[in-house]
C-alpha cells in the first residue's frame, strides 16, 4: 500500500497525462458514446499541444499581453499582523476579467481554434468563467453561447451583462437545480448534438478525460509564478498554500506550484454553506462519497441511491456537488488536506481583506482567507500563500442585499 | 409468458417478432406510482422488449420529456429497490423480456454484486447505460457476463469504425445504434446518409441492431425497417401516456402494416 502510494504521488509530482485517464481510483471518462471519439482526439490534439513549443510561446505571448501575466504576489501585512503570520496573497483577481478562469479559457479556446471547430460553449456558475470564456472566444475570433443557470444569473447579475458585452449568447437554464450543475448538464447536452462542430470548454478541473489534466496544466501557472516569486522575495517557500475548492481549478492550480515541496502544506477549503447540521453545503471532499458525474468517477454530494444532492454555498462559483479527481486522489494520498468554513466565516474574511488590505475578494477566494485565517490560528509566525482566485467586484449586489444568497 | 431471460432471451424476442421490432422505453414509477403497474403490463403485451428506465437526477443524454419524467419518478421517490420490488412480483407475467436502462451512478450505488443478484431474482435480462462506454464497463461486465445478462452497447454517427466493430461484439443483447448525434426526444430526420450509417452498423453486427433517438411516428418505422431489426420508443410513448393514450394501442400503430404474405 504505501509503494502503491508513493509511485502515485511521485506519478502526480511528475504530471505527465495519466494514460489511462485515472487519478488513483479517480477520473475516467464516464460519457454518452457520441462524445467518446471527439474526446480521444482532444486528448490527443491537448497532449500535442502542450508539448509544442510553438503553442507554449504563443500561450505564454497571450498570458503576457491579453490576460497580463505574471500577476502580483502582494505582501498582506495587515492581515497578517491580524492572523500573527506572514500572509502572501496570489493576485488572480489582476488577471483581466477578474478571475483565474481566463488562464483555462484562452488556453482552451486556442486548442479550439486549433481544432478547427466553428463554436465554442461553457457553462458557468458564479459567471467568472462565462466572462472568461466569452472574452477568449472574442479574442481567437470564434462565437460562444454560455449555459447559466437561473438562479446563478439572478445573484451574478454583472457578470451576466458583461457576457453579453462580449459578444457571448447566454442561454438561461430552468431545468435541474438551476445552477452551476444544471448549466453543466444544459452545455453537454448541446456539446453531444453537434461534437464535431463544437468545442465544449469546460471550467474547472472536472469532467471526462482529457479535462482534469489539460485544466490543471493551464492553471498550475499560478503556482508555478507563485513558487518563484516566494523564492525571489528571499524568504524561501512558504509553510503553506491555502486556496477555495469548489471544481477546485485555482487551488489545483497553487498546489501545482509546491506539490514536489514535501514542506509545504496544502490546504483547500470548501464551502460549509450555514453550517448547521443537515444544512445543504458543497463540502464534497470532506462529507462526500465516490460516484459517477459529469464524465468522471469522482467524490459526490449524494443520496443512498445514488442521486445527486442540492448544495448550498453562497459563493456560486463553490456550490458544485464533485469535486476534481485529482483533489480526490490528494487527500486519499495525504499530500493535501480538505476543511471547510461556513458562509458566515467567508463573509467576516471579504470584509476584513477588504478593509486591511484594500482588496475586495471574491465570495470564493474568501473562503480560502477564512480558512488560512483558522490554520494560522493554530501556526503563529508561518509563513502562508493564499489564493486570491478572484476579485468581489461581482458579488456587490449579493453583498449589499440586493439580490438574495440563494 | 417469458420462461427465459438474459442476452440470448432478448435477442430471441427481437428474432421473433412479427416484423420490425418493438422496443419500448417507459420511466419506472411515472406518471405514478400506482399507475406503473397497469402501463408496464400494457407496453409489454406490445412491445418485443421493454426498458425500464430508471430515474436520475442528471439525465445529460435526455431531452426535455424524459428529463421531466426521471424528475417526477424522483418525487414519487422511485428507487432501484423499488423498481426491484415490483418487478419480483410482475415479472413472471410480462409478455416480453425486460432490461433497466439508466446512468451509471444509481446502478454504482445499489453496489453492482448486489445489482446482479436483484436482476437475476427479477429476471431482468440487461442493462442499458448511456454514460458507462465499454472502456469503463470492465467492473459491470463481471458481474452481468457470468449471469449471462446483457449491457447493451450504444453506437451512434461519430463512433469510428474500429471501435464500431468492438462495440458490435461486446455486451449482448442487442446494439443500440443512436440515429443522430444529440439528446432523446427529437424527430430523428432519417437522410440517406442515416441509413447507410445504420446499413454499416448491422453489417458489422453479429447481434440484432435497433435504432433509436428521435422515433415517433409509423412512417420513420417504415424507413427503418429495412435497415435495421427493429426500434426503440421512449419520448414519443411518455407523450402518448401524458396525453391519456393507451400505451399499448400507441405501440400497435408504430407497427408498419403487415406485409402481405
Amino acid at each position: 500500500m504505501t509503494m502503491t502510494k508513493n509511485s502515485l504521488l511521485a506519478e502526480l509530482i511528475e504530471g505527465a497525462p495519466p494514460s489511462d485517464g485515472r487519478f488513483g481510483p479517480y477520473g475516467g471518462r464516464f460519457v454518452p458514446e457520441t462524445l467518446m471519439a471527439v474526446l480521444q482526439r482532444l486528448e490527443r490534439k491537448s497532449i500535442e499541444l502542450l508539448a509544442d513549443s510553438g503553442f507554449k510561446a504563443e500561450l505564454k505571448a497571450e498570458q503576457r499581453d491579453f490576460i497580463g501575466r505574471p500577476t502580483a504576489l502582494s505582501p498582506a501585512p495587515g492581515l497578517g499582523e491580524r492572523w500573527g503570520a506572514e500572509v502572501y496573497l496570489k493576485r488572480e483577481d489582476l488577471c483581466h476579467t477578474g478571475a483565474h478562469k481566463i488562464n483555462n479559457a484562452l488556453g482552451q479556446a486556442l486548442i479550439a481554434k486549433r481544432l478547427g471547430v466553428s463554436r465554442i460553449v461553457a457553462e458557468t456558475g458564479a459567471g467568472q468563467h462565462g466572462v472568461a470564456t466569452a472574452a477568449a472566444a472574442a479574442r481567437v475570433g470564434l462565437p460562444c453561447t454560455v449555459y447559466m443557470g437561473v438562479i446563478d444569473a439572478r445573484r451574478q447579475k454583472p457578470n451576466l451583462e458583461r457576457m453579453k458585452l462580449l459578444g457571448a449568447k447566454v442561454i438561461l437554464v430552468e431545468t435541474g437545480d438551476q445552477t452551476l450543475r444544471s448549466a453543466i448538464d444544459e452545455a453537454m447536452r448541446d456539446w453531444v448534438s453537434d461534437p464535431d462542430g463544437t468545442y465544449y470548454l469546460l471550467g474547472s478541473v472536472v469532467g471526462p478525460h482529457p479535462y482534469p489534466w489539460m485544466v490543471r496544466e493551464f492553471q498550475s501557472v499560478i503556482g508555478h509564478e507563485a513558487r518563484n516569486q516566494m523564492i525571489a522575495r528571499g524568504g524561501g517557500l512558504p509553510d503553506v498554500a491555502v486556496a477555495c475548492v469548489g471544481g477546485g481549478s485555482n487551488a489545483i492550480g497553487l498546489f501545482r506550484g509546491f506539490v514536489g515541496d514535501p514542506e509545504v502544506e496544502l490546504l483547500g477549503i470548501e464551502a460549509g454553506g450555514r453550517g448547521g447540521d443537515g444544512d445543504p453545503h458543497s463540502a464534497t471532499l470532506g462529507k462526500g462519497s465516490p460516484g459517477v458525474l459529469h464524465g468522471a468517477m469522482t467524490p459526490l454530494l449524494q443520496d443512498a441511491h445514488g442521486q445527486i444532492e442540492d448544495t448550498h454555498s453562497i459563493a456560486p462559483g463553490l456550490d458544485y456537488p464533485g469535486v476534481g479527481p485529482e483533489h480526490a486522489l490528494l487527500r486519499d494520498l495525504g499530500r493535501a488536506r480538505y476543511e471547510s468554513v461556513t458562509d458566515d466565516d467567508a463573509l467576516d474574511a471579504l470584509h476584513e481583506c477588504s478593509s486591511a488590505e484594500g482588496i475586495l475578494p471574491a465570495l470564493e477566494s474568501s473562503h480560502a482567507l477564512a480558512g488560512a485565517k483558522r490554520w494560522a490560528a493554530s501556526h503563529p509566525g508561518a509563513r502562508i500563500v493564499v489564493g486570491l482566485s478572484g476579485r468581489g467586484d461581482k458579488d456587490i449586489q449579493l453583498l449589499t442585499g440586493e439580490v438574495p444568497h440563494d | 409468458m417469458t420462461e427465459s431471460f438474459g442476452s440470448a432471451a432478448i435477442g430471441e424476442a427481437i428474432d421473433a417478432a412479427s416484423g420490425t421490432a418493438l422496443c419500448a422505453y417507459i420511466t419506472a414509477g411515472y406518471p405514478s406510482l400506482d399507475g406503473f403497474a397497469d402501463i408496464l403490463t400494457a407496453v409489454a403485451g406490445t412491445a418485443d422488449v421493454v426498458e425500464i428506465g430508471v430515474p436520475f437526477t442528471d439525465p445529460m443524454a435526455d431531452g426535455l420529456t424524459i428529463q421531466r419524467a426521471s424528475r417526477v419518478a424522483l418525487e414519487n421517490g422511485v428507487t432501484l429497490e423499488w423498481i426491484f420490488e415490483v418487478l419480483g412480483d410482475m415479472a413472471p407475467s410480462l409478455k416480453a423480456p425486460h432490461l433497466l436502462m439508466g446512468y451509471y451512478n444509481p446502478f454504482l450505488a445499489f453496489g453492482l454484486d448486489r445489482l446482479g443478484v436483484a436482476m437475476t431474482e427479477t429476471t431482468t435480462s440487461g442493462l442499458i447505460i448511456p454514460d458507462l462506454p465499454i472502456d469503463e464497463s470492465g467492473p459491470l461486465l463481471e458481474t452481468l457476463q457470468p449471469r449471462g445478462l446483457a449491457l447493451v452497447q450504444l453506437v451512434t454517427p461519430t463512433t469510428p469504425e474500429d471501435r464500431l466493430i468492438r462495440l458490435t461484439s461486446a455486451g449482448g443483447g442487442f446494439v443500440y445504434a443512436v440515429t443522430t448525434t444529440g439528446v432523446t426526444g427529437g424527430d430523428a430526420a432519417l437522410p440517406t446518409q442515416t441509413l447507410a450509417y445504420l446499413d454499416r452498423v448491422g453489417s458489422a453486427a453479429s447481434l440484432p441492431v435497433l435504432a433509436g433517438f428521435g422515433v415517433r411516428s409509423r412512417d420513420q418505422v417504415e424507413t427503418l425497417s429495412g435497415h435495421v431489426d427493429g426500434v426503440v420508443v421512449g419520448s414519443a410513448l411518455i407523450e402518448a401516456i401524458d396525453r391519456g393514450e393507451d400505451p399499448g394501442v400507441f405501440l400497435e400503430e408504430l407497427r408498419p402494416a403487415a406485409v402481405s404474405a
